[in-house]
């Protein structure tokens, strides 16, 4: 399933109610005027929809979603200062120096903390319930992922590794968390 | 240097406010704060808009607002903290007067937040962490960022659930008593326990309510403040650091970093000792937009030891009449939490309350005259702590 099919059975829904119900309020009464069902308080209902999907540089630590499509978690490191970072980026602001050296992760760590969504963001609604989990790796930095586990497995202070995978139903590369057995 | 007074305050009711659009919210506190300073539109020199924005339909609201509350053609703008909007709405106001820039400044502090669909408002907060690395794929909400720092100190602390209904209990108890508060209905723990889960191990009674709420104050210099009002609060301190985005970026979860770099600030401008802090204010005003948040600010505001915020609650020691009271207008939990608003709104209470102006059954009792509000933007992206007090600060 693509982005597009997903699109489609989850959100036109909601989209497709709201316009019937603003064409339904105009033919009623000639305006997209309703009442809140609560407070019957009356609410002019937008007809000029507003949606946006951005478009985000990432030339400059493009190596980074290479690597991740040939199965590796990398960082960047300062050739200068040694500072590593993750999320990855191209300029270490504390030398003032760009174009740092690639390193790859070692991937493993421990759990430091994780919660369980289960109140979900609107474009998150096609997923089950997940965890969300932050682990500190052994070059002490942390990362942030999916910890793809039973919630009954989860505890804090357990050893986890990165894995990528592919998130579906989108069917794009991106890491998450395992427990080490 | 020019002490800086609030010579005026007002508060609208907060609650789902589909009776008003975003300009007339705002009008109500504008309208009560010139009230009560017994001021003119044309006796404020400045005014500045805490809006987050991005709720409700105007986008530039500060100009809406100035607008319909008759403050044009004066200088302003619309200022953006987070949750922290309106205490940053608040320091541009007093910088402002302290530079000698103005005599007479207006705060507003103004949102809407029901404008926006309830599925709507859930992703809008989640994308308020760091958006590409911690939403676009992880898809983290608002509640589930503070459910990492719930997490982590249940683990380290031996924190219990049922620690943090205390606060929800605490802070439901007061708003019940508080005519602006969203809810006025008390809780009871087997209710909290019982409500459901929204990022474990955080629940709805956890969680601060989706609110409407204007809130103002009128700033004015030590010069004009004595001819408007024999009953000056002065701002004694402000203190304000900025926090990362990312919090992976984070070094542990059990403290908000950017908060307590605050409070060391502003305690060290007043003169106040970070280990008996507390000895210092007669009641606070803390950030509990999710409860959790209520335990961390004990402690990083020194009114409890690291770890030991929980202990606090446990003990009831933030009721009036114990330690120090804490949120006893409801706080963001039960009077609500209109993010650009919430800022004003915590200033407008502690200034009642040293005047002996709160609310029946929510006043405290005011014996060192000083008062403390702690607001957080994000996730502890940003942190403003101000100090209120009775006394001039320079005397
Ligand atoms: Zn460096």
């Amino acid at each position: 399933m693509g982005v597009t099919e997903i699109k489609e059975r989850q959100f036109n829904e909601i989209d497709k109610k709201a316009l019937e119900q603003i064409d339904l309020l105009i033919k009623n009464s000639g305006m997209p005027i309703m009442r809140d069902l609560k407070t019957n308080n009356l609410l002019w209902v937008d007809v000029r929809e507003l949606t946006q999907r951005f478009m985000i540089p990432i030339g400059r630590i493009y190596k980074f979603f290479d690597q991740l499509s040939k199965g590796k978690i990398i960082g960047t490191k300062c050739p200068k200062c040694g500072s590593i970072y993750f999320p990855p980026q191209d300029d270490c602001t504390k030398c003032k120096v760009s174009g740092l050296d690639v390193i790859e992760l070692s991937g493993e760590g421990e759990l430091l903390t994780y919660t369980i969504i289960t109140v979900k963001p609107v474009s998150f609604m096609h997923y089950q319930d997940y965890i969300v989990g932050i682990a500190r790796l052994k070059e002490g930095i942390n990362i942030l992922a999916w910890v793809n586990e039973k919630p009954e497995d989860v505890k804090v202070g357990m050893k986890v590794k990165v894995n990528i995978t592919k998130r579906e139903p989108e069917g794009y590369f991106t890491y998450e968390l395992r427990k080490i057995q | 240097m020019v002490d800086v007074a609030i010579v005026g305050t007002g508060h609208s009711k907060f609650g789902n406010r589909t009776d008003v659009n975003l300009q007339e919210l705002a009008w109500e506190a504008v309208k009560q704060a010139l009230e009560e300073s017994n001021l003119d539109q044309k006796d404020i020199d400045m005014f500045v808009v805490g809006n987050a924005g991005g709720w409700s339909s105007e986008s530039l609201s500060a100009i809406v607002i100035g607008e319909y509350c008759n403050l044009a053609p004066k200088g302003t703008m619309r200022v953006e903290a987070a949750c922290a909007t309106g205490s940053a709405a608040l320091r541009i106001a007093y910088q402002a007067i302290k530079a000698g820039d103005a005599k007479i400044a207006m705060v507003i502090g103004a949102e809407q937040m029901h404008q926006s669909p309830n599925l709507v408002a859930v992703e809008m907060m989640g994308r308020a962490g760091n958006y590409f690395w911690e939403f676009e794929n992880f898809g983290l909400t608002f509640p589930g960022y503070y459910a990492l720092y719930a997490t982590r100190r249940m683990a380290k602390f031996g924190m219990k659930e049922e620690d943090l209904g205390e606060i929800a209990i605490k802070n439901h108890y007061y708003g019940s008593f508080n005519p602006y508060a969203m809810f006025q209905k008390q809780i009871k723990m087997d209710e909290y326990m019982k409500s459901r889960v929204v990022a474990y191990p955080l629940k709805v009674y956890d969680a601060c309510p989706i609110t409407d709420g204007a809130a103002a104050v009128i700033l004015a210099s030590e010069e004009v403040a004595k001819k408007i009002t024999d009953s000056p609060v002065w701002v004694a301190s402000q203190g304000f650091k900025s926090g990362t985005a990312n919090l992976s970026k984070r070094d542990d979860f059990i403290s908000i970093d950017a908060a307590r770099l605050a409070t060391e600030e502003a305690y060290k401008k007043a003169k106040i000792d970070f280990e008996n802090s507390w000895r210092y204010f007669d009641v606070a005003e803390v950030h509990d937009c999710f409860t959790i948040a209520e335990i961390m600010a004990y402690e990083d505001l020194g009114f409890a030891k690291r770890g030991e915020g929980h202990l606090l609650a446990r003990e009831e020691q933030t009721y009036i009449g114990g330690k120090i009271p804490v949120n006893v207008d409801g706080g963001l939990k039960a009077k609500g939490h209109p993010i650009g608003a919430t800022g004003v709104s915590m200033a407008v209470s502690i200034a009642r309350q040293l005047l002996y102006r709160a609310h029946k059954g929510t006043q405290v009792e005011v014996k060192n005259g000083m008062g403390i509000t702690h607001n957080v933007g994000g996730t502890g992206h940003y942190a403003y702590v101000t100090i209120f007090s009775l006394k001039k600060p320079s005397a």
